[in-house]
């Protein structure tokens, strides 16, 4: 008789579970059921999830404010487009090419991360803002000036989409990044739970103390930050094949500031929250098109909002329902125990 | 156990520390007194590493600190109740617990040495689930004495202990200082409040701008008309 490992059970069973809600995501969209649109909006709002998801983990876990994520968006998603232009594949390899090329993309961003992770991160305080905000513009307007590589301010047309079958279209692009998005919030996840997570979250609460406690301070600080534009990334790449056109003023600050709404929102340090958040505004963002020039003062407003009245986000706000809950349910228990 | 010898530290162009030079014999209470300013806790900084000397060096259990990084000097058995406690505000008293433990690997050990902090802080582990933050100030300092008690240090450098906290709980709070030393852990511990640093010290050291202008048994310290004059109000 097999004894199965608890842990390794409740891991099948939730491996079993995202399988099943894949499966049936998928089917719904090839159904019709979820019409193309939505899907796109599913689709992009995955994509979404997984950059803010990168920025949670260095300023919501590490404690460590970036403000250029667009920047290591738009690395992952040129070199990742230019993988997949450049690199001619029989038809039946594709999908290897694709993943291995975002992967890479995400290997690119990485260094990147690194080399501007290595100074800044020595130094105590917010200057990672300032580098990362710099950062990205200057990598906004080098993919401008580099048109060998980029097609400049015209864009880069022709990146081939991860199906050229029109009808799968839909349901394979919402797969990839649906697939991307479920490992990585397990990445995320597990390393908050882990010995280096520990650490990372003891940087965030007291620089001091964690390097009292032993916690090297400047390697989790870079690995934190490295990890983070890899996975920055690979949702820069995803969004390459997804959309097929590149351009530089996709990757302008208001895009990076999207993520940071998202990040702060959905509450610093809170995986859940950065799902949830990120497709309820994705989905807010479709709809309000209208509104779509005025999201500089919008934004603004509920960060400020968010800041006064409510830090700990849309986690904190569930944390406060639960809890309010639960006290009138035990309330009513007491009151039934004293009737009774 | 300890052995500093001419520390010579600035910041910037700031003379902060002028040729400083003690050492900590295995199972003493060592105290640096000496009023705000003094370098004190300059002096703890540089043996834990998170302040980098000019020139001088440190020596602990006969190997020199100078340029070894931070997490290092934990690893090898000295560990800091940093100035002001410094828990993670935002952890549950166990994590914070957890944290202290970081650098060990030895689980059976590490679930002794919890209940071995909660003999010592019944009040910690009545408290075992609750955010670090909410605890009063008494019970934070006992926190950040159990945390780092958890590296297992065999020499506890301690910044203030008594700082912001009620007379009482400073008395209390001393009395706990001392049974971890019988319990076998050196103690090299940084006061303002002389008074009680010198009532469990073996031997003190009197700083003044960066210099040590006297030093001694603690107990004769305390006699002395200049101690008397300047740290024990008359």
């Amino acid at each position: 008789m097999i004894i199965m490992n608890k842990r390794v059970l409740t891991f099948f069973k939730i491996a079993g579970l995202i399988l099943l809600g894949l499966l049936i995501g998928d089917a719904l969209i090839y159904a019709g059921i979820i019409d193309e649109y939505t899907a796109q909006i599913l689709t992009l709002a995955g994509i979404n999830v997984i950059i803010a998801l990168s920025l949670n983990l260095i300023s919501g876990f590490t404690g460590q404010l970036a403000l250029g994520h667009a920047g290591f968006m738009a690395i992952g998603a040129y070199a990742t487009a230019y993988l997949v232009m450049h690199i001619h594949v029989p038809q039946h390899l594709w999908p290897v090419l694709v993943g291995i090329s975002i992967i890479i993309g995400g290997i690119i961003t990485a260094f990147f991360g690194m080399v501007i992770g290595f100074p800044t991160l020595r130094l105590k305080g917010d200057y990672l803002a300032i580098v990362t905000l710099a950062f990205a513009e200057i990598i906004r307007v080098l993919m401008i000036n580099m048109e060998g590589i980029t097609g400049g301010a015209a864009g880069l047309k022709g990146i081939p989409l991860y199906t050229e079958d029109i009808n799968l279209g839909p349901v394979v692009s919402f797969t990839w990044i649906a697939v991307f998005m479920i490992l990585i919030i397990f990445l995320i996840r597990n390393l908050i739970k882990s010995s280096p997570g520990r650490a990372i979250v003891a940087i965030r609460e007291d620089e001091i103390a964690a390097d009292s406690m032993g916690v090297n301070v400047f390697y989790y600080k870079m690995f934190s930050f490295t990890l983070s534009a890899f996975i920055a990334g690979i949702g820069g790449g995803l969004y390459s094949l997804f959309f097929g056109y590149l351009n530089p003023t996709m990757f302008n600050f208001m895009k990076s500031a999207d993520f940071l709404v998202i990040v702060v929102l959905g509450g610093m340090g809170s995986i859940a929250g950065t799902v949830a958040t990120g497709f309820i505004l994705t989905y807010l963002q479709e709809f309000l098109r209208v509104l779509q020039d005025y999201r500089l003062v919008i934004y603004p407003l509920i960060l400020i909002f968010i800041m006064l009245f409510k830090p700990t986000g849309l986690a904190g706000i569930l944390e406060d329902i639960k809890t309010f809950i639960s006290k009138k349910i035990s309330a009513k228990a007491i009151r039934k125990t004293g009737e009774g | 156990m300890l052995e500093v010898r001419s520390l010579n530290v600035f910041y910037g162009t700031i003379h902060a520390l002028h040729d400083i030079s003690f050492h900590v014999q295995e199972g003493e209470i060592v105290t640096l007194i000496g009023a705000n300013g003094a370098g004190k806790t300059s002096t703890l900084h540089c043996i834990s590493g998170l302040v980098s000397l000019k020139s001088g060096d440190i020596h602990f259990t006969g190997k020199t600190l100078k340029g070894v990084s931070p997490n290092r000097i934990v690893e090898s058995g000295l560990a800091q109740v940093p100035e002001g406690r410094r828990i993670f505000a935002n952890l549950t008293v166990m994590e914070n617990l957890e944290m202290g433990a970081y650098i060990r690997k030895d689980r059976n050990m590490i679930k002794q040495d919890y209940e071995m902090v909660f003999s010592r802080f019944p009040r910690l582990k009545e408290r075992i689930r609750q955010v670090a933050g909410t605890l009063s100030g008494g019970e934070q300092q006992m926190l950040a004495i159990g945390r780092t008690l958890m590296s297992r240090p065999k020499l506890m450098l301690m910044d203030e202990p008594s700082m912001g906290l009620a007379p009482l709980l400073v008395k209390e709070i001393f009395e706990i200082i001392k049974e971890i030393n019988r319990s076998g852990t050196t103690i090299l511990l940084v006061e303002q409040n002389a008074h009680m640093a010198l009532s469990i010290a073996n031997r003190a050291y009197v700083l003044e701008t960066g210099r040590i202008v006297l030093e001694g048994a603690a107990r004769e310290l305390a006699q002395n008309e200049q101690v008397k004059k300047a740290y024990l109000g008359g």
